[in-house]
């Protein structure tokens, strides 16, 4: 895991590369006048704000981050088919479900990663984080955290967390290398 | 031939934006319904922006891609709506239904 990155000038890369490309598509043009802007805002921003933020692990396998994108979008597609299939079926066949999963993650961004992703592919919300905040004294850092999900259709608890955790989670370790 | 694929990408969007709908309608508690929202929709809305990318693409000179930006938006905000709806409701102990499994996975709070 590392917090700093490469170059004092440029705290966040990869932040910096999403503001010049949101900056060119806001715009919808790719003139000289709106990259020299967009590369100076790319810049000046993240320095201006990193004083505000705390640190957070940064991404040092982008081609796996990439990767990791397109599975993650490819897995939305088919759960929106499938999510849409158990809604119009009939309710008495749906067993709803609450499963604990246990992270190996131990950081806030991408444990948010992760829950997101959770959220938006099979059948799966992702409902409250574990260890509680407040019951840790100031400072401390829980030892072991569980990701409390709402399952529409539970079939195989232990499927589910194994799918959750090799799919989704090991790809996170590697590209945060945490 | 685009009018036919417009036309085809705004019917399947429309299509999952109404499924979606439907669950929250259909669905028998405040947790399952959720999952029509959060899910079904977010597709629905990528197919429409697309079908609207095409679209703008074609009748105005140049590429129209702004809706890129939408459909990316659209994905950051939906699973955090979506969650702090169900940290809302199991902080207010809502009901799920009778055969609702693992609901002693969830603690107390504070």
């Amino acid at each position: 895991m590392r917090l700093e990155a490469k170059f004092k000038w440029l705290p966040t890369p990869y932040r910096s590369l999403l503001l010049f490309a949101v900056w060119l598509l806001l715009n919808n043009s790719v003139s000289a006048g709106h990259i020299l802007l967009a590369v100076t805002l790319a810049v000046v921003i993240p320095l201006a704000t990193s004083p505000f933020r705390t640190k957070q692990p940064l991404i040092i396998k982008p081609g796996l981050a990439f990767r990791h994108l397109m599975l993650v979008l490819y897995d939305i597609i088919t759960a929106n088919i499938q999510v849409a299939i158990l809604i119009l079926g009939p309710n008495k066949k749906l067993t709803p479900g609450f499963v604990k999963v246990p992270l190996d993650l131990a950081h806030n961004m991408p444990i948010t990663i992760l829950a997101s992703t959770v959220s938006l592919t099979p059948g799966t919300v992702s409902a409250e984080l574990y260890p509680w905040r407040e019951c840790l004294a100031e400072g401390k850092e829980p030892e072991k955290r569980f990701l409390l999900i709402h399952v529409l259709n539970l079939e195989d608890e232990q499927a589910l967390i194994k799918t959750i955790k090799e799919r989704y989670e090991a790809p996170l370790k590697e590209i945060f290398q945490c | 031939m685009i009018e036919w694929i417009i036309s085809i990408l705004l019917l399947i969007g429309g299509g999952f934006i109404l499924v979606g709908s439907i669950g929250l309608v259909k669905m028998p508690d405040f947790f399952m319904r959720l999952h029509g929202p959060t899910k079904a929709t977010t597709l629905g809305m990528a197919l429409l922006l697309i079908a609207a990318m095409i679209f703008f693409s074609t009748i105005q000179a140049g590429l129209s891609v702004k809706e890129i930006l939408i459909s990316l938006f659209l994905l950051l905000t939906a699973p955090i709506s979506g969650y702090m709806m169900i940290k809302s409701a199991i902080h207010h102990k809502l009901d799920s239904i009778e055969r609702t499994t693992g609901k002693d996975n969830i603690e107390d709070d504070v």
